[in-house]
């Protein structure tokens, strides 16, 4: 019952300012921890592929980044759903202070994705599946943003964001399989993201400590930004 | 219900009709478009048979989204959006009207012309009824989830260009399905799978964009 009384508590952006400061800066201190550790296992502890050699240490930004891209988006929605439908304030900053570190992320994936492509596929871009639709999460990301940028009243560009991002989410999914569904029929197997079935533990060790990094720095980052939306707004 | 539903089509086919040469602009866009392609890529006939349903499809989705713009800028000026949504008619109801009205005068043409330009990349003919059933089901998804967009984007400045970055990303699943029937049908292969796709999303954007684009007039106008 308290618990449940705590969430309204913090869903006013008074009393919800505070403890976005403490846990910015516990979340950001834990995200350096634990990227500087990812980071070790990445580089020194992981062993070299017998296949990509030393390239393929770009995974260890590269899908943190990723999956970090597409979860973000979600949570974006997410957020955007709960503002429009309970009318909160905090909803809608939220939703608008995640949309950077989407975009940031996405961008990421994009950009490393091409540094790891050119040493093992031969080029920097190839319209794979899932490069292309992550270009297309790119543009979602930043037509959100335009969007918001674009109205001068908060209220509206929440509010308006939020329809956007619900009718991006469901289309992802869509958007996801029917670019695979193009790949396929444009081009054969020519290229796999497909790597040894069987990944060492200090790859899978060294990839989750760096996932659980972005976390920690998508929350530090989006609670800093939102505090900065609370100081402009009110 | 339905009768404000007819009523507002009937109103916007009129209008477009008052003012014919809106309408001619956005067809003249899509065959300038089209014909552009060659002039830059270069005519070889194998080449352009290739590329001709990506070309007619992306020229498609541009003219498309140029007429967008349009679409609730004028009643939103003059005051006739507000009394739509002040009215006892459900504002979902009234907005299907008219993207159905927008697609009759912006959708339909290019499925009409589009076998002139077919016929300008050499497409075999055995091609056209694909090309053709697949604009058929095709553009109207563009007109909804377009109008989605021009709802959100009512009064702002800089709305054109916006619109684009927010429309066009979306659009990706029907050009995908739209120009891979043709490909497909040119391949020897049975299209049906890609347009029954092509009909699915029709489907579903019919069921649910309506409601969206009555919430995006709703922001729009506070």
């Amino acid at each position: 019952m308290s618990s449940t009384i705590k969430w309204y508590w913090f869903a006013s952006p008074q009393t919800f300012y505070p403890l976005a400061g403490t846990l910015a800066r516990w979340s950001g201190v834990l995200a350096a921890v634990l990227a500087a550790a990812g980071l070790y296992v990445g580089f020194f502890v992981a062993p070299t592929d017998a296949q990509q050699g030393e390239a393929y240490r770009i995974i260890f930004i590269h899908v943190p980044a990723a999956w970090m891209s597409m979860f973000l988006y979600v949570v974006m929605a997410f957020w955007a759903a709960i503002g429009l439908a309970f009318n909160t304030r905090l909803s809608g900053m939220m939703a608008s202070a995640i949309a950077p570190t989407g975009a940031l992320f996405t961008f990421i994936a994009l950009w490393t994705g091409s540094l790891w492509g050119r040493p093992t596929w031969g080029a920097y871009w190839v319209w794979d599946a899932r490069l292309t639709s992550e270009l297309i999460l790119l543009f979602l990301y930043l037509g959100f943003m335009a969007l918001q940028a674009a109205i001068d009243d908060p209220r509206r560009a929440d509010r308006a964001g939020a329809v956007l991002a619900i009718v991006g989410v469901i289309n992802v999914p869509i958007i996801y399989y029917s670019v695979k569904w193009w790949n396929t029929l444009h081009q054969g197997a020519s290229v796999s993201l497909t790597r040894a079935p069987s990944m060492a533990s200090t790859m899978l060790a060294g990839m989750l400590l760096m996932a659980l990094a972005f976390w920690a720095y998508s929350i530090a980052v989006s609670l800093a930004r939102v505090r900065c939306i609370m100081r402009e707004r009110e | 219900m339905l009768e404000a539903a007819r009523t507002v089509v009937v109103r916007d086919l009129l209008l477009a009709l008052r003012r014919p040469s809106d309408v001619a602009t956005a067809l003249l866009f899509f065959v300038i478009v089209a014909s552009l392609f060659p002039l830059g890529i270069g005519a070889e006939p194998n080449l352009l048979r290739a590329i001709a349903p990506g070309v007619i499809w992306v020229a498609a989705l541009l003219s498309s989204m140029l007429s967008l713009a349009r679409l609730f800028a004028a009643d939103h000026a003059d005051g006739t959006l507000e009394q739509m949504l002040l009215g006892v008619s459900p504002l979902g109801v009234v907005a299907a009207a008219k993207v159905l009205a927008h697609w009759l005068v912006s959708g339909l043409p290019l499925v009409v012309i589009a076998p002139l330009i077919a016929l300008q990349y050499d497409l075999p003919h055995s091609l056209y009824g694909t090309l053709a059933v697949s604009l058929l089901l095709g553009t109207p998804v563009l007109s909804l989830i377009g109008a989605i967009g021009a709802a959100l984007t009512l009064g702002l400045r800089g709305g054109g260009v916006l619109l684009s970055l927010l429309v066009l990303p979306l659009y990706v699943p029907v050009l995908i399905m739209g120009a891979g029937s043709v490909d497909t049908a040119a391949a020897g292969l049975s299209a049906a799978g890609q347009l029954q796709l092509l009909a699915a999303f029709l489907a579903l954007a019919a069921a649910f964009a309506p409601w969206a684009i009555a919430a995006a007039l709703r922001i729009s106008t506070e």
